[in-house]
């Protein structure tokens, strides 16, 4: 059975875990439709007649809520933000993730170590730092990199509930308004993704194309994984 | 960001306890104070896993006995992370004396314990400002056990390591956590230059010490660093 793969040195108890299913990470910036993906991508696998787990980010149930917390005091400085997310990832890996991909579940991931790296980085901690921290975390099988551009993306957050100031990245550019802030903030987060693309070999897809289309690239790119026609 | 290995240039002065749960650093570094505040020194108190950020999570963690080894170091570095830059920075820019019962040496000795990779803990904890003085408070297990055991009646679950399975009797698993603790610490010392203190010495013995180290660093005069004035 295949070992999982580590950027870094992960402890012994995590590192030894077999991977009897398959890791797939759906990235890319607000607003680009994960998790109606995740959905649908989820169905096709279990109509496949796979096992599949989820995993969202920030979704631990040991820390979700001090995030929560947090980020309603707007307290929380780039390093302790990074850090936090690095407990909510643990959390969910050791206690969702690794046991679903030993039980040989697909596990699918809505978001990743990526977003957390990019977000650290576009907030202007050191890189090699933030790589480092998330090195425990498992090479995933496959990544998906949903990616719009940040006019388009702009429109399509303004219409479905508005621009939040996280999203915005309002605690980064405290002097723009909160367009310009999201513009500016989005636009550094995809320069950072398009980088990562290239660097750990994402599959890119174009989100901006109607939903359907997307959903079929997605289903053939995990078809390509696993060896079935989508 | 700051690098542990280099000296942190700011006004204040960071002093640093560290030892085993038991070793009696926190007795010493309370009398430390009182000598500090009798002299009228600003002096600002930090204590390890105490900011309000991650400690519901730490708490429920560790009351259901949920925390993994890394799990545990990562709501450690959160805590640390956040009280260095609201309570360690801030005071030394301002000129103060910190003292800290517990700093990175803990997180560094306590993870590498329970397998969590040193080199990678080191990194993570990287932004720390460097202490002026890291004192180590060396005891034998034993000793730190049987001082535990007349000062409360039931050791903690994660103290005593045991989240490890190494014994299922709790005496034990302290006995053989608390020893690889150590090991750990010992390691530590060239690494860090933390100073040695015999904790097995008689308290004042070791307070004496300490205030002549501390009196150097701080530019204090050495007279009188061995009594200790009631205040009030």
């Amino acid at each position: 059975m295949p070992k999982m793969k580590f950027p870094g040195p992960a402890p012994d108890y995590i590192a030894r875990a077999e991977n009897r299913g398959k890791l797939i990470v759906v990235e890319g910036t607000d607003g680009v439709g994960r998790s109606t993906h995740v959905a649908m991508a989820r169905k096709w696998l279990e109509v496949q007649g796979h096992a599949v787990a989820e995993t969202g980010w920030t979704r631990s149930k040991l820390v979700g809520q001090a995030i929560d917390d947090a980020k309603a005091g707007h307290t929380l400085a780039s390093l302790t933000f990074t850090l936090i997310y690095a407990c909510d990832f643990c959390d969910r890996l050791e206690k969702e993730v690794i046991p679903a991909l030993s039980a040989g579940y697909f596990v699918l991931a809505d978001r990743y170590i990526y977003t957390a790296i990019a977000r650290a980085v576009v907030r202007g901690l050191d890189e090699p730092w933030v790589r480092d921290l998330f090195s425990f975390a498992p090479i995933p099988d496959l990544v998906i990199y949903l990616r719009v551009d940040p006019n388009q993306l702009a429109r399509r957050v303004l219409l479905t509930g508005g621009m939040d100031y996280w999203e915005a990245g309002k605690d980064h550019h405290p002097e723009l308004d909160i367009y310009d802030s999201f513009l500016a903030y989005q636009t550094s987060s995809l320069t950072v993704f398009d980088r990562f693309k290239k660097e750990f070999g994402f599959v890119e897809i174009d989100a901006a194309r109607p939903a359907e289309l997307v959903q079929e690239q997605i289903r053939q790119a995990i078809g390509a994984l696993i060896g079935v026609s989508a | 960001m700051a690098k542990a290995s280099s000296n942190h240039g700011l006004p204040g002065t960071l002093i640093v306890v560290e030892g085993i749960d038991g070793s009696g650093k926190t007795t010493q570094q309370q009398l430390l104070r009182k000598w500090l505040e009798d002299r009228a020194m600003p002096i600002f108190y930090t204590e390890w896993n105490s900011s309000s950020l991650v400690k519901k999570a730490t708490k429920e963690g560790k009351k259901k006995a949920t925390l993994t080894p890394l799990l545990f170091s990562l709501l450690h570095a959160t805590d640390f992370a956040d009280r260095h830059l609201y309570q360690i920075v801030p005071p030394l820019k301002a000129g103060m004396t910190v003292v800290a019962d517990r700093y990175v040496y803990t997180a560094f000795a306590r993870d590498a314990a329970r397998g969590v990779h040193p080199v990678w803990a080191r990194r993570m904890y990287s932004f720390a400002v460097k202490p002026d003085l890291a004192f180590y408070f060396r005891v034998p297990v034993d000793v730190a056990l049987e001082r535990l055991r007349s000062a409360r009646a039931k050791l903690k679950y994660y103290e005593a390591g045991m989240d490890l399975a190494l014994s299922p009797s709790l005496d034990e698993s302290f006995r053989l956590f608390q020893t690889r603790v150590v090991a750990e610490y010992d390691k530590m010392v060239e690494e860090f230059g933390l100073v040695v203190i015999d904790a097995q010495r008689p308290i004042h013995a070791q307070q004496k010490e300490v205030r002549a180290q501390v009196a150097r660093k701080l530019g204090l005069p050495v007279r009188g660093t061995g009594t200790v004035r009631a205040r009030g």
